[in-house]
């Protein structure tokens, strides 16, 4: 059971975050708090500054301004702190889902044998045993997107950053992917940055939905479906509450939807 | 190719060929052209001579350290251009002059500035060799999946890491496309710079041969430097076969 009473301790901070591209005005002073072992969505239409809000949580993009902090220190480049889900997978060709998975462990200079038994239990947890010297190529979106959410568990960072990880999936996996994702984030005592474009996903897996709109690029709202939280996976979809924040997030998106 | 619901070999129609050489030979039209089955009795009669196991161990020696030299050059090099702008800008105009750039012309430059022996040669097949290897490492690292680069950057790789686990790997269906092509220009390299210098390897065989009008004898050497060439240009394509499933994938 998780509480927002108790430890509103913040894994992540972003403070007044700027990113220009060239003239494009990317993101501006944008400030948002991700707390502790919470799954907070950042739901926005594309192009609004999503996946470079994330790149700059990771590490992988610098802010113009402003800065990060994450378990309150600020973020000057990667770490191991976080592990990062790519919405195209970004997995290894060459090498089998066993590698792919433990390659996080790899670059770690983890042994061999302890990497692959690590790889082994999350490729168990995602349910992709007997899979484990297919080939990425061998694998549907679904399972190739186990890969890399169990190459992202296996290197045990506290933030786990993912950016629209569902989004190259079949509908009826992702509803099966986002009931897992809520079982994970009960399983595992870690946060989670979501990043999707799907008001019902949001509103269906979130602790907290920070909404995100263009021109220039902000947080508009933050909201928390505490009401559902508990309901269980099966009868999230039906509940009244669930269907008032699916509207009300899109009444004051559909503005922005040419 | 099937005939009368066989199923013939590939390559059979070398056969054809071989059986109108034969024919060609056998009608004396030109002494240029001797019977095949002579060729081949000459290939058999010489193939252990000293002359051709000197001429074939130099050649093979220039060869492998030319190519060698071409690929462990060449490689990195094309790999660097394709992950830094700036190398590109700098060296991707010489690439392409080289590439295209008549290198025989070179060749008498070089006998002056390394001599009329062994090192000319290993550089001139070098030359031959390393401008496609550059320029295919290159296309293959420019084409990389920025995501995979990022996932790398992202679970912690060190430069080296990036450079042996990501950016090699994902280039290596069109690296070893182009150590096929550079192989094969290395051939012509190797043999362009015996017969230019003519005193050492193959260079020094076919000398003596046309000199004495040993046609049997130019044939039968000319049939294993092909039969050679051949045969690692189809080692490399079938390399290149094994990492095609990802090359389509990545
Ligand atoms: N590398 C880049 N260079 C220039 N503009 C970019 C780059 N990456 C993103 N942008 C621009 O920044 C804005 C936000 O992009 P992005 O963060 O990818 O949005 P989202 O993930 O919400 O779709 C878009 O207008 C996009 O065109
Ligand atoms: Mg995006």
């Amino acid at each position: 059971m998780r509480d927002d009473e108790h430890d509103v301790e913040y894994a992540v901070s972003v403070r007044d975050v700027s990113k220009n591209y060239g003239d494009v005005e990317a993101l501006k002073d944008l400030s948002l708090d991700f707390p502790r072992g919470q799954l907070t969505s950042i739901l926005g239409p594309s192009g609004c500054g999503k996946t470079t809000l994330l790149k700059i949580i990771a590490g992988l993009l610098s802010p113009t301004s402003g800065e990060v902090e994450v378990n309150g220190k600020t973020v000057t480049g990667p770490g191991p702190d976080r592990a990062f889900v790519f919405q195209d997978f970004a997995l290894l060709p060459w090498a089998s889902v066993i590698r792919n998975v433990a390659f996080g462990l790899e670059l770690r200079g983890v042994a061999k044998s302890e990497r692959e038994s690590i790889a082994q239990k999350y490729i168990k947890n995602v349910g992709l045993s007997g899979f484990e010297n297919s080939f990425p190529h061998e694998l549907s979106g679904g399972m190739r997107q186990r890969v890399g959410l169990a190459r992202a568990l296996s290197v045990d960072a506290q933030v786990l950053l993912m950016d629209e990880p569902f989004s190259a999936v079949d509908e009826q996996t992702r509803r099966k992917f986002q009931e897992d994702l809520l079982s994970l984030v009960q399983q595992e005592s870690k946060t989670f940055i979501f990043v999707t474009h799907s008001i019902e996903e949001a509103v269906f897996v979130s602790d907290q939905i920070a909404i995100l709109l263009p021109r220039p690029s902000r947080v508009s709202e933050i909201i928390k479906p505490t009401g559902i939280r508990n309901k269980g996976t099966d009868n999230i979809r039906r509940d009244p509450e669930y269907l008032d924040i699916v509207d009300r997030i899109w009444a004051s998106l559909r503005s922005y939807v040419e | 190719m099937k005939v009368l619901g066989y199923r013939l070999p590939g390559m059979s129609s070398l056969l054809l060929w071989g059986l109108l050489w034969e024919i060609v030979g056998r009608l004396d039209v030109t002494f240029f052209i001797p019977p095949l089955s002579e060729v081949f009795q000459t290939l058999f009669s010489i193939i252990g001579t000293p002359a051709f196991v000197k001429a074939i161990s130099e050649t093979a020696y220039a060869f492998v350290v030319g190519v060698t030299s071409a690929i462990v050059i060449g490689v990195p090099v094309g790999i660097l251009m394709g992950k830094s702008r700036l190398l590109d800008e700098l060296l991707l105009p010489w690439v392409n002059i080289f590439l295209s750039a008549p290198l025989t012309a070179l060749v008498p430059v070089l006998m002056v500035l390394f001599g009329f022996g062994m090192k000319s040669i290993i550089i001139i097949t070098t030359l031959f060799a390393v401008w496609i290897i550059i320029l295919n490492s290159r296309a293959g690292v420019m084409q990389i999946n920025r995501s995979l680069v990022e996932m790398a950057h992202c679970f912690g790789a060190s430069p080296m890491d990036a450079f042996t686990k990501i950016y090699f790997w994902a280039a290596l269906p069109e690296i070893l496309g182009g150590v096929r092509i550079g192989v094969i220009r290395g051939v012509k390299g190797v043999i362009i710079g015996q017969l230019l210098i003519s005193i050492v390897g193959f260079g020094a065989l076919f000398e003596l041969y046309s000199a004495n009008f040993l046609m049997g004898h130019f044939w039968a050497v000319l049939i294993v430097l092909f039969a050679l060439a051949f045969t690692i240009s189809e080692f490399l394509a079938y390399l290149e076969r094994r990492v095609g499933y990802y090359a389509s994938k990545r």
